[in-house]
């Protein structure tokens, strides 16, 4: 009797004390923007490394005889095409319509692979010029700065085609969707890069 | 009928300490995703956005270097802006504020390290090294 008078005085103080059940996958949303809130960090110091080194020429080639800004026009249409086809893909998935699904992951690949084609094509002629990254310091950053967007391009045209076998087998399941989700945020994240390396790679270069 | 009272108190209570926690968790089921409308909008003024910097710079239309380097620079700020809001669905409440704390952060190191290593290796350049870029191709 007299525990319970205490109890109704005091204002009753609730702990959670044992870990309730989170539905499975809901923090990788938030953990798979940290990661490319640090991938993002990585492009900042490569940025600022061809920030730097962008003028040292070593009395080789510059952006002006190098860069071919219809090639880089093309380049820049294929990867804003792949961002908008992926969208579709979002939109067919949140409908469950697989074979939608698939269709515009496969548009979305080969809009990667033709961005992907043409980037190698434009290293290859740069190379074949002599503008090779061991010839100067520009050339060095330039070849990191956007190699490494390429690189990301091509790991995430890898995880793609992985993501449309996982679907053709087991169909458009929540983990699925969950992995969709995450592809889709790296793969508008990589076109948001890309603005930065055609606005300050390849126009600046162009307007210096 | 008082024990009664001070039983059924404590029970209600527990139940409010608890809902909010619910909420949280049933806050992350809803995630954020664009309509057809919202993605087509983003797309159109991507296109605008790109076209428009490409143009400045092959046409030389505005004849000042500085101005052009200005305008793309702007326009590319508004186009990783409309990116942001229209394709990775960015906003103020998604994960409860945490993916914009994330990215706001990320933005102040952002503009640390470019601004940072863009404004000390220019003065090493010219006030440590005189002369030393004479060769150099003025740009």
């Amino acid at each position: 009797m007299n525990s319970v008078v205490t109890t109704a005085d005091q204002a009753p103080v609730f702990y959670e004390v044992d870990e309730h059940p989170h539905p499975e996958g809901h923090s990788t949303s938030l953990g798979f923007w940290i990661y490319l809130m640090s991938d993002c960090l990585i492009f900042a110091a490569l940025f600022a490394v061809y920030g730097v080194l962008s003028g040292n020429f070593a009395a080789g080639p510059g952006p002006k005889e190098l860069f071919e800004l219809p090639l880089v026009a093309l380049n820049t249409t294929m990867l804003l095409f792949s961002s908008i086809t992926y969208g579709f893909a979002m939109l067919t998935m949140e409908k469950d319509r697989v074979a939608a699904t698939q269709a515009w992951l496969v548009v979305t690949a080969l809009f990667g692979l033709a961005f992907l084609g043409i980037e190698l094509y434009e290293f290859h002629h740069l190379i074949a010029e002599g503008a090779t990254p061991q010839r100067s310091a520009f050339l060095s950053a330039f070849f990191t700065l956007v190699g490494t967007h390429g690189l990301h391009v091509t790991f995430g045209t890898i995880w793609l085609v992985t993501l449309m076998v996982q679907v053709a087998r087991r169909g458009l399941i929540t983990a699925n969707k969950r992995r969709l989700m995450c592809l889709s945020m790296f793969w508008h994240f990589l076109d948001v890069i890309w603005i930065g390396v055609f606005t300050f790679v390849y126009l600046m270069g162009m307007v210096r | 009928m008082s024990a009664h009272d001070t039983t059924a108190g404590p029970a209600h209570d527990d139940t409010g300490a608890l809902s909010p926690v619910h909420h949280g968790h049933e806050d992350h089921g809803a995630e954020p995703h664009g309509s057809l409308r919202s993605y087509l909008i983003g797309f159109g003024l991507s296109v605008v956005l790109t076209a428009i910097p490409f143009w400045l710079v092959m046409t030389g239309v505005l004849g000042n270097a500085t101005a052009t380097a200005l305008a793309i620079m702007g326009f590319a700020a508004v186009q990783i802006v409309v990116h942001m809001i229209y394709f990775l669905h960015m906003n103020f409440r998604s994960e409860g504020g945490w993916t914009m704390l994330a990215l706001v952060f990320t933005l102040i190191l952002v503009v640390i390290t470019l601004a940072g290593s863009l404004w000390v290796m220019y003065h090493l350049n010219t006030n440590m090294m005189p002369g030393a870029y004479e060769s150099r191709p003025m740009p």
